[in-house]
């Protein structure tokens, strides 16, 4: 719709959502992806920037690895355009990619250079979706520093539980939001790699627990999945395997970043037999 | 089921210590929240200094910053070994 008013485009603030944990390896890309994906699927003119410098990743999980040419710090550093280093999703509308660089350091990142591209991008787009890489270091709160919203992805596990927490100290004290004395940014808990039987068995963390301690508002809730693996495999973001139980999560995890209520799915155990449960159904040691 | 229930409840649930040490490992970090950058490095140098006369643990000391309207307290919590 906002596509039809590109006059008053200007009038129109892209939202900057940042997907981060502190922890490695709990989901971000996978999320990032899917979120973007998902988003743009609903209309949406949607970019997902990869902040993972030197280990960009996104290009993979999106299957455009073979069309990168120029990354985000070439933008940055004035060697090529932001529409020259763009990628244009293959299967969705409304849909780009700002790829990572393999080969640079960190350090090739500014404050002021990565301000400039969300500006640039901020005209075009409604949404700004971050993949921040790993981490509580510079490279994580260059990413999340212009935030207005932050996606927190969590895993049901100690260590994850312990990051996300520290990641929310940050949002609050060293965001563009928390340096300006402007509304806070906007909190979100999604829960990924969950396995309803084994909080059923009582060995996994159950998603009131981790909402409880992080005290912030879920808003979705991820299954540990064989589709997402299988969606890696082939650079197709989950969510267009409708089917599966991880895309209609990140589906439902979507409509409700647009405002929408949905109930929440994939919480409760499969029904399972009482030899199943004993003898490892949920991988109980 | 009650079978089950029963065999379960030999040992505590692996979750449930998971979340007790998850309330006070965030507890800690958030009342640490808000304090200036140089708290770490105080409570470091500190502790080597309380270590050249007594010998303590690394977590044998907490500090902490509180401040009101009109002053602001450093308060240095150390647990020294009991006296032989
Ligand atoms: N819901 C899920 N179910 C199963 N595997 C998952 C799920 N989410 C992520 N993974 C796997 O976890 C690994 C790390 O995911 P990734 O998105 O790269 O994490 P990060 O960006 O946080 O490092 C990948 O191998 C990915 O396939
Ligand atoms: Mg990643």
């Amino acid at each position: 719709m906002i596509n039809n008013l590109s006059g008053n485009r200007k009038f129109i603030l892209a939202k900057i959502i940042v997907v981060t944990s502190g922890k490695g390896g709990v989901g971000k890309t996978t999320s990032a992806a899917a979120i973007a994906t998902g988003l743009a699927l609903r209309g949406n003119k949607t970019v997902v920037i990869d902040f993972d410098v030197g280990l960009r990743n996104l290009d993979l999980i999106m299957g455009c690895e073979r069309r990168v040419v120029y990354d985000l710090v070439n933008v940055i550093q004035g060697e090529a355009g932001l529409n020259q280093a763009l990628i244009r999703d293959k299967r969705t509308e409304n849909l780009h990619i700002l790829p990572a660089s393999q080969t640079r350091d960190k350090d090739a990142l500014t404050l002021e250079g990565v301000e400039k591209v969300l500006n640039d991008l901020a005209e075009d787009f409604d949404y700004i979706i971050c993949d921040s890489p790993a981490g509580i270091e510079r490279g994580a709160q260059l990413a999340m520093y212009f935030a207005d919203e932050a996606v927190v992805v969590t895993n049901p596990e100690v260590s994850s539980v312990r990051d996300s927490d520290r990641i929310l100290g940050l949002l609050s004290s060293k965001s563009r939001r928390a340096e300006q004395n402007r509304d806070p940014v906007k909190e979100h808990l999604l829960i990924t790699r969950y396995n309803a039987n084994r909080v059923d068995d009582g060995d996994m963390l159950n998603l009131e627990d981790i909402r409880e301690i992080l005290a912030i508002e879920l808003i979705g809730l991820i299954p540990e999945s064989e589709a997402v693996l299988r969606a890696s495999n082939q650079g197709v973001p989950v969510v267009h395997d409708d089917k599966s139980d991880a895309g209609q999560a990140y589906l439902d995890t979507v409509a409700r970043l647009m405002g929408e209520e949905v109930p929440l799915r994939f919480h409760a155990a499969q029904k399972r037999s009482l030899i199943s449960r004993m003898f490892g159904g949920g991988g109980r040691r | 089921m009650r079978l089950l229930d029963f065999l379960k409840g030999e040992r505590k649930k692996s979750a449930s210590v998971a979340k007790e040490r998850l309330q006070i490992i965030v507890a800690h970090q958030r009342g640490q929240r808000g304090q200036p950058d140089y708290m770490p490095m105080l409570e470091q140098e500190l502790l080597e200094v309380i270590r050249r006369y007594v010998q303590v643990d690394q977590d044998a000391i907490s500090i902490s910053l509180d401040s009101d309207n009109d002053c602001s307290v450093l308060e240095l919590n150390v647990t020294l070994p009991n006296r032989d």
